[in-house]
């Protein structure tokens, strides 16, 4: 067995290699956040309507996606998803950017049924007052949950979603199965090229660690910040 | 101006409400206490239609809050209500807390509605607690805004459903004044309360409530704190309770 060998790690090969993977993978990780999140309050809205059709549908949707492995709804999307819907999103100079917009939509709608049940918790956890007074203010339901029972359900929930969110940013990773260039394909790529594969998974994995440990970091000294305002 | 016909209300088999009729004129206060579970804050949020009745009429300022086709918000937005736990929003300053239905319900612009807020707030002594958030204020205080919060809708009725009751003691007097000067100044109010020195001072009625929701007695303040052989058994057994020590 030949020892580790680090020295084809430069920083021309960082930013031929890796630079773009990593910016594909935090990018996936940003707006599958903010619209999973955006879908994930619908979701949740719909389940605690009280309208029956609305709360069946909402209940089906999160039982489907927390049921089946993300990996595999990527496939299906990739495979049944004819190929003419990504003509809709051409690229500047025309390309197809198929993995990359079937990755995006896949972890939208599949990390909204996560994201809706900690919007649904933070929304069961306030207090019924807090309803009852913006009802007894002459506020419909729609301006009470807009102004009052939202914006504190969000923010009591902040560090489950940034919980959340470190992990989607390694589920990202998953999108190797439809062959989209993010981080890991990087490094896959330039240890191939360079015949170092286990060097390359080695750095793929403290850079994965690095991202995630600091991130988890953050929502420690948030936890405490925000147990001080209460 | 309150007119409730026969109402009744039911828990699945469990009847909260019996059969109760009450009727609150212009510019009388009207004190309603009884023992817990006797219905009394769910008598209340009747009015404002927060607690959905299954039988009876109730009316406010002629408007019919039992009826389904009622627009149920714009009743609400001219009956004032201040609960037992103050429920000011957590998340907004004390000043944004007294604007934000007036600018999003009633429609008034931004600066009018701060203008009537504040001065709301000057009036129950807190205006230098504008920019607070409510979370540093006391129990007192907060209670003292969230009367203030009702009145900048300009109500033309007052319901206030146990509002010293979550109070240390020694903050139930700041808020009682506050009460006492509207009452004095012609208010029509509606109070859930036990603090019956509040009653004695400045009610025109007296209600009493018994378990299973119903309305045992519907006196004046005076044949209330008259001759207490005068009442019924079970609110002779109540009175003397709470007014033992």
């Amino acid at each position: 067995m030949s020892t580790l060998d680090f020295s084809f790690y430069t920083w021309a090969n960082i930013s031929n290699y890796l630079i773009s993977g990593l910016y594909f993978s935090v990018s996936l990780t940003i707006a599958a956040t903010i619209g999973g999140i955006a879908l994930g309050t619908i979701i949740a809205l719909m389940r605690l309507s009280n309208i029956k059709p609305l709360e069946y549908v909402a209940t089906w949707y999160v039982n489907v996606f927390r049921s089946v492995p993300l990996v595999m709804v990527l496939l299906w999307f990739f495979l049944l998803v004819p190929s003419g819907f990504y003509d809709l999103f051409p690229g500047e100079t025309g390309q197809k950017y198929r993995a990359e917009i079937c990755a995006l939509i896949t972890f939208i709608v599949f990390e909204a049924a996560f994201f809706s049940e900690i919007v649904r918790a933070g929304i069961q956890s306030l207090p019924r007052g807090q309803m009852n007074a913006g009802q007894a203010l002459g506020m419909t339901y729609g301006q009470n949950m807009r102004y009052i029972i939202l914006p504190q359900a969000i923010r009591n929930m902040l560090p489950v979603f940034l919980t959340q969110t470190i992990v989607l940013f390694q589920d990202t990773s998953l999108v190797y199965a439809i062959g989209a260039y993010d981080i890991l394909k990087g490094f896959e790529i330039m240890g191939n090229t360079f015949g170092r594969r286990i060097e390359t998974y080695l750095l793929a994995a403290v850079v994965y660690f690095a991202i995630s440990f600091t991130l988890s970091m953050l929502v420690k000294s948030l936890n405490q910040k925000i147990r001080i305002v209460r | 101006m309150i007119e409730m016909k026969s109402v009744s209300k039911w828990y699945g088999a469990t009847q909260v409400l019996n059969d109760c009729s009450v009727k609150i004129n212009k510019g009388e206060v009207v004190v309603v206490c009884g023992p817990s579970g006797s219905g009394k804050s769910t008598l209340i949020k009747t009015i404002n239609a927060l607690e959905p009745i299954q039988k009876g009429e109730i009316w406010v300022d002629g408007i019919a809050v039992h009826d389904r086709a009622t627009n149920l918000p714009k009743m609400r937005s001219r009956v004032g209500m201040v609960f037992q736990h103050f429920e000011l929003f957590p998340h907004l300053s004390v000043a944004d807390n007294l604007t934000i239905a007036q600018v999003k319900v009633l429609g008034r612009r931004k600066d009018e509605a701060k203008k009537r807020g504040l001065q709301m707030l000057e009036r129950v002594g807190l205006i230098e607690h504008q920019h607070k958030f409510p979370g540093q204020l006391s129990g007192g205080q907060q209670q003292r805004v969230a009367i203030a919060r009702a009145l900048s809708m300009d109500p033309i009725i007052m319901l206030f459903d146990e509002p010293t009751s979550a109070l240390d003691p020694e903050m139930v007097g700041e808020v009682l004044d506050v009460m006492v000067g509207l009452a004095s100044e012609g208010m029509t109010m509606m109070v859930v309360t036990h603090e019956m020195g509040f009653a004695r001072k400045v009610s025109n009625r007296v209600i009493f409530m018994d378990v299973g929701g119903r309305i045992l007695e519907d006196t004046t303040k005076d044949e209330f704190f008259g001759n207490i052989e005068d009442r019924q058994p079970r609110t002779r057994e109540f009175l003397n309770k709470i007014l033992q020590y």
